[in-house]
């Protein structure tokens, strides 16, 4: 019994080693491009021989093709108004959807349903004729409003799962109180879905970090660019050649998303089961 | 002739059946508010279906485009302009009826908490829709309708009018040959693109996440933090990074790991079917965190008692998996895995930023790993076969919604039945 216990355990230790490894590799062979001297792949080794910080230096240079900075400021602006405006207006239509029975809500919530399996960019050209329309070519508050509007569909359905696993007693108790509709939302409901709340405001934030179809249809000048347009011509322009640079941008992007979302991993984890099981 | 009956008549222009109930100020709102419709959309409406009707009819005053786009906007507003008219006919029927019956009217007053009341809904509702109409709706049957014109680099503003051709181009699909032979090559990589990478990813996080939560495994902490990692670092990130490490002749997958162990370079970017096992791994790679994520919290929400019972009846080790543990991950997570299959099915991001959906297929414009979504995507951009492109959206769209609609139904019946 003991003989098996340990062979299972060992079994267990070396496939869950060979798999930290496969992960950590990639990661950590970025780091050390990042810290190589010269520019393309070739030369690349995980640990570099004379590190260098020179890639870093090269990002905060701001040269006209290579304004990393500007880049980071604008992917920050985007995210940051998507995640305000996608939380703000999905808690109010899940809560409209989760607490009242009115006219074309079974309807709408079927276009939802529907609306979030159809690609947002499969109407690219359409989008890229709006924008010319309107006059917005290259304009951040286009981008986020439609950011916001690809959102709404999914997370107002997950929303709406979990507020309705928040009891309905605890509204009516208040409505005796005499507490308006908005107040029961922002005191009662708001403070209990946080957990979801969470999850609404970490997709709002990454989904445009991770977007780069919809951006590079809008968005076609160097200093309009986000950080996922800018980091893929860097790599793309000429062929591998200035790997190193966009190794050293990606690091700089990608450990404080990764830190937010480590920290927030468990709300993440309630939010989805919770109101995906109860939808 | 009953008062109900006139009212709804003399409502026929907005306001009139409000006033003939001697509600002169709702009347006045209701006259002023469809004056004021036309006034504001009176050019947009007409200029719109025009435009819808005949897509331009002259070169280079009309951009068909452009025309299709406002006619599409034209016909927006005039649904709403629809469901204010409706409102208005209601209205005046409703309070004619109250006439009929000698009771009293209601009160503007008492109509405006009405509407408070009801209308709750729908004002906070209100803005999401119209992001929703602008963002997503609008775009969608904008490509929807291009579907159904000519519209392509021959056909293209200023210099010429596209126009409405019918389901010829969804006919075209299936019968030119290079359309029809390109077509289901891509729809049967993405269909195996889907199964396979998806399968991976989800059976690889939920064996992941039975391993981690062994009872008495040591360094469970570390393990968890490692394996969440590819789910924490940003997905176009670790594309491009994996391009490089996969590179033909320079990546270190090729030049380190492969040269270690005397296996000549692969190539992975510009072999057809290279690429897809690539493309298949690294989906693995990505997509294994998420489903690991959401087992784990479900494995630990699992009462011990249940596992102390079995083994009170002697279940062994597997039995206890396959009669506990495996049901209860497969019901709770059941959701989420389907949304992984829709979302591989539509994985514009690894395809494209990998190595373009290359390489690339004589003769064809579909790249050998291309997708739907991202031929369509080409199709677009360096092709310029729009309508094309539109047609197949709507193909691909009728397919995912389809295989979804199925799916969920099939796993409500699998939650009862459990």
């Amino acid at each position: 019994m003991n003989k098996g216990k340990f062979f299972r355990l060992l079994v267990s230790h070396s496939i869950l080693i060979v798999m930290a490894v496969i992960i950590i590799y990639p990661l950590l062979w970025t780091v050390g491009a990042s810290f190589n001297p010269g520019n393309s792949l070739i030369s690349t080794t995980m640990i570099p021989q004379n590190p260098t910080l020179d890639h870093y230096r090269e990002l905060f240079a701001g040269s006209e093709s290579l304004q990393y900075v500007q880049w980071y400021l604008n992917s920050l602006k985007i995210s940051l108004f998507t995640m305000l405006g996608s939380v703000i207006c999905v808690s109010f239509t899940a809560y409209a959807f989760s607490r009242f029975r009115f006219k074309g809500r079974q309807n709408a919530l079927t276009l939802f349903l529907l609306l979030q399996m159809i690609p947002q960019f499969s109407a690219l050209i359409a989008l890229f004729v709006l924008a010319q329309i309107l006059g917005m070519m290259n304009s951040h508050w286009l981008l986020i409003l439609l950011y916001i509007g690809g959102l709404i569909p999914l997370n107002t359905y997950l929303m709406k799962g979990y507020m309705d696993s928040i009891p309905m007693d605890l509204d009516e108790s208040a409505k005796i109180d005499g507490a308006s509709n908005t107040r029961i939302f922002l005191q009662i409901i708001m403070p209990l879905s946080k957990p979801m709340i969470a999850v609404v405001a970490m997709t709002g934030f990454t989904g445009p970090l991770g977007d780069f179809i919809l951006a590079s249809t809008i968005l076609r000048s160097p200093e309009y660019y986000t950080l996922p347009i800018g980091l893929y011509n860097l790599v793309n322009d000429v062929m591998g050649a200035s790997f190193t640079t966009f190794a050293a941008g990606a690091i700089l992007i990608s450990i404080p998303i990764a830190i937010i979302f480590l920290l927030l991993q468990k709300n993440f984890v309630s939010g989805l089961t919770a109101g995906g099981t109860k939808g | 002739m009953q008062a109900r009956k006139i009212a709804l008549l003399l409502s026929i222009l907005p306001g009139f059946g409000q006033f003939y109930n001697r509600q002169w100020i709702k009347g006045l709102l209701f006259l002023g508010f469809g004056i004021s419709f036309f006034l504001v959309f009176g050019d947009l409406l007409n200029m719109g279906f025009w435009g819808l009707a005949t897509l331009g009819t002259e070169v280079p005053r009309d951009n068909s485009i452009f025309l299709l786009a406002e006619g599409l906007i034209a016909v927006i507003v005039t649904i709403f302009g629809l469901a204010f008219y409706y409102v208005n006919l209601r209205d005046a029927y409703k309070n004619g009826k109250l006439r009929d019956e000698n009771k009293p009217l209601s009160s503007l007053k008492s109509d405006y908490q009405n509407l408070i009341a009801q209308g709750y809904p729908y004002l906070i509702s209100g803005p999401s829709l119209f992001i929703l109409i602008f963002a997503v709706i609008f775009p969608i049957l904008f490509s929807f309708a291009l579907a159904f014109t000519n519209y392509d680099l021959y056909h293209s503003p200023p210099a010429n009018l596209a126009d409405w051709v019918g389901f010829d181009t969804f006919a075209k699909i299936f019968t030119v040959d290079i359309w029809r032979s390109t077509f289901f090559s891509v729809l049967g990589w993405t269909v195996i693109w889907t199964l396979v990478a998806s399968t991976l990813q989800v059976a690889l996080g939920i064996f992941m996440a039975v391993l981690v939560n062994q009872k008495d495994l040591r360094f469970k902490k570390f393990y968890r933090t490692v394996l969440v990692l590819p789910w924490a670092v940003p997905g176009f990130v670790t594309i491009l990074i994996f391009a490089g490490l996969f590179n033909d002749s320079f990546g270190a997958i090729n030049n380190d790991i492969l040269a270690m162990v005397g296996i000549d370079a692969i190539p992975w970017l510009t072999d057809e079917n290279w690429s897809k096992v690539a493309l298949i791994l690294m989906q693995g790679w990505l997509g294994f965190p998420f489903i690991f994520l959401v087992t784990t919290g479900v494995l630990q929400s699992i009462p011990d008692d249940l596992y102390e019972a079995a083994r009170i009846d002697g279940a062994s080790i597997f039995a206890q998996f396959r009669n506990i543990t495996m049901p209860m991950i497969l019901i709770a997570t059941a959701p989420v895995i389907i949304t992984q299959f829709t979302f591989n099915f539509n994985n514009f991001n690894i395809i494209y930023l990998f190595n373009g959906g290359g390489p690339a297929v004589p003769g064809s414009t579909a790249g050998g790993t291309d997708i739907l979504v991202s031929w369509i995507y080409k199709l677009t951009l360096q092709s310029s076969q729009y309508s094309l492109a539109a047609a197949l959206t709507i193909l691909l769209s009728v397919f995912v919604i389809a295989i979804a609609l199925w799916q969920f139904r099939r796993t409500d019946a699998f939650k009862e039945g459990a």
